[in-house]
């Protein structure tokens, strides 16, 4: 079973280099731990919402637009698949991720 | 055997079986929802067959046979109409000559993803009183003051959740265990809570049908968990609440408060078992095993069932057990019902000091002007207290609570 663990963002305080390194280096851990435990799928950093474009090509005409499709204080900045035999795990995995990426995350089954 | 006695036992098997029952399914078939509907499918046909055919000798076997065939005919009407052959592994796995008389712990199972954190709070609640307690979804809906629908929408969606994002039913790890049965206990008080003081004016304002169905599963996951201490203190407390219920109404439908109460209605039997309860876990506590935060309180119902009167209770012993209390969880409920102990034994000046300390959080809560209002009166602070019952009537529920504090009000002088 694969679970999304979404990284939600939610402070406008920009983190110290210090701090961000720390982050870095405790993920990094969790990532080699995620690995030799057979959990890992894949993860990716997000960059900020800013850099997004959103198109709708449903009309046939595809209209493109600067920015994220929903403003908000809350955004992805990145996220982890991990495969895990039922939630608990999921849960007790995405609570160590929060702890390492220092930032609150989301647990989401895939179908 | 005659009708009524046949309807009489099939409402016994129910409360008796029903959790048994579902619980067998969830583990054969992993389904929450086809375990759900195949019992209830086999218990209505026990409604329509035992009144002819007499009791099965084993009902609970009768039961879980029935159930399992209802939810292995229903697999195959569904694989029919999709199409599919999945349930090829299901059927032939026939586990159902073992599924009877199985280890308790299944029920322990069901019990702990019912009550799961990836809930919230009110569909744990409901889940629980729906797979574990038996209660229609009717019934559960009439608890919370909700339409049937709505309630019905609810549990599904707690069902689609534990289905889709896969919540196992098992008992949690070593490490998890203390704090699931937490949050298991959690869901059985609120249970019984709302049973002892019905928090809407709309539903009767003691609700016995509610506090007995708690103490039943509090019973039952005693029965489960003998070695938890904390579930012990939970089933205690109960107990010793409950056995007061027939003094807490007045014939005039009046809320009566602990010191006005006839202690000679207080339930006898109760108060013995509860006490034996609490007695255990002090034995425990003696031998240095710490009491949770459910020990203490039923320790501090303890003091309070043993006195004769309110004079006679021992309110140093109250105070030192919610000092023990307030060293584990700092909430302000807590700190609001110690300073009412306090009231008794330091006098109501340095209590209401200790209450008014706690204005910023506990403005919305009636108690807390209510012990106020109390507390004044006890003063002679005539017009703040009744500003103080007023504003605690305005923001009650409970019927007889607010009657209650209406005469006190009004008693006034």
């Amino acid at each position: 079973m694969q679970y999304l663990v979404s990284v939600i963002h939610d402070s406008r305080d920009p983190s110290s280099v210090e701090a961000e390194a720390a982050e870095q280096a405790a993920i990094d851990v969790f990532n080699a731990r995620l690995q030799d435990e057979g959990h890992w799928v894949f993860a990716g950093g997000l960059g900020v919402p800013d850099n997004a474009t959103v198109i709708d090509n449903r009309g046939g005409d595809a209209v493109v637009t600067d920015g994220p499709f929903v403003e908000s204080k809350e955004f992805l900045v990145g996220f982890w698949i991990i495969d895990a035999p039922d939630l608990d795990v999921a849960l007790r995995l995405g609570a160590e991720g929060s702890k390492a990426c220092n930032r609150k995350i989301e647990v989401r089954p895939f179908l | 055997m005659s009708h009524t006695d046949v309807q009489a036992a099939i409402t016994d098997v129910h409360r008796a079986e029903w959790a048994r029952v579902v619980a067998a399914l969830v583990r054969r078939f992993g389904d929450l929802d086809l375990a759900e509907e195949a019992a209830a499918e086999a218990f209505a046909a026990a409604v329509e067959r035992w009144p002819a055919d007499g009791l099965p000798p084993n009902p609970g076997a009768w039961l879980t046979l029935t159930a399992t065939r209802m939810a292995i005919d229903r697999i195959r009407r569904e694989a029919k109409r999709d199409g599919k052959q999945r349930e090829a592994r299901m059927l032939q796995d026939d586990t159902a000559s073992e599924a009877v008389g199985v280890v308790e712990d299944e029920r322990l199972r069901l019990i702990f993803t019912c009550c799961h954190p990836a809930l919230a709070m009110p569909s744990r609640v409901a889940l629980t009183l729906r797979m574990v307690g038996g209660l229609t979804v009717a019934e559960i809906a009439r608890v919370f003051l909700v339409r049937e629908t709505a309630m019905g929408q609810r549990i599904t969606r707690a069902k689609a959740k534990i289905k889709a994002a896969r919540i196992p039913c098992r008992v949690p790890s070593a490490e998890d265990l203390p704090a699931r049965v937490g949050g298991v206990l959690a869901v059985l008080f609120l249970v019984f809570n709302e049973g002892y003081l019905a928090t809407g004016p709309d539903s009767d304002p003691l609700r016995g049908d509610l506090t007995a169905e708690a103490i039943r599963l509090t019973r039952l996951l005693g029965a489960l968990l003998p070695a938890d201490g904390e579930v012990t203190g939970l089933l205690a407390l109960m107990l010793l609440t409950e056995a007061r219920r027939p003094a807490r109404l007045s014939a005039s439908g009046e809320l009566v408060a602990l010191d006005e109460q006839d202690r000679g209605r207080w339930d006898g039997d109760l108060i013995t078992e509860g006490h034996r309860l609490v007695r255990g876990r002090l034995a425990a506590a003696a031998a240095g095993i710490a009491p949770g935060r459910y020990q203490i309180l039923a320790a501090i119902n303890a003091v309070h069932t043993s006195a004769r009167d309110i004079r006679d209770t021992d309110w140093s012993q109250v105070v030192a057990l919610y000092d023990q209390l307030v060293g584990l969880d700092r909430s302000p409920i807590i700190v609001l019902n110690r300073a009412i102990a306090v009231a008794e034994l330091d006098g109501p000046q340095v209590a209401l000091a200790a209450v008014d300390r706690l204005a910023d959080v506990l403005a919305g809560y009636h108690a807390y002007h209510a012990t106020r209002a109390d507390l004044l009166r006890r003063l002679g602070r005539v017009p703040e207290s009744r500003a103080a019952y007023s504003k605690a009537i305005d923001l009650a529920g409970n019927t007889a609570e607010i009657a209650h504090l209406t005469r006190r009000r009004d008693d006034l002088r």
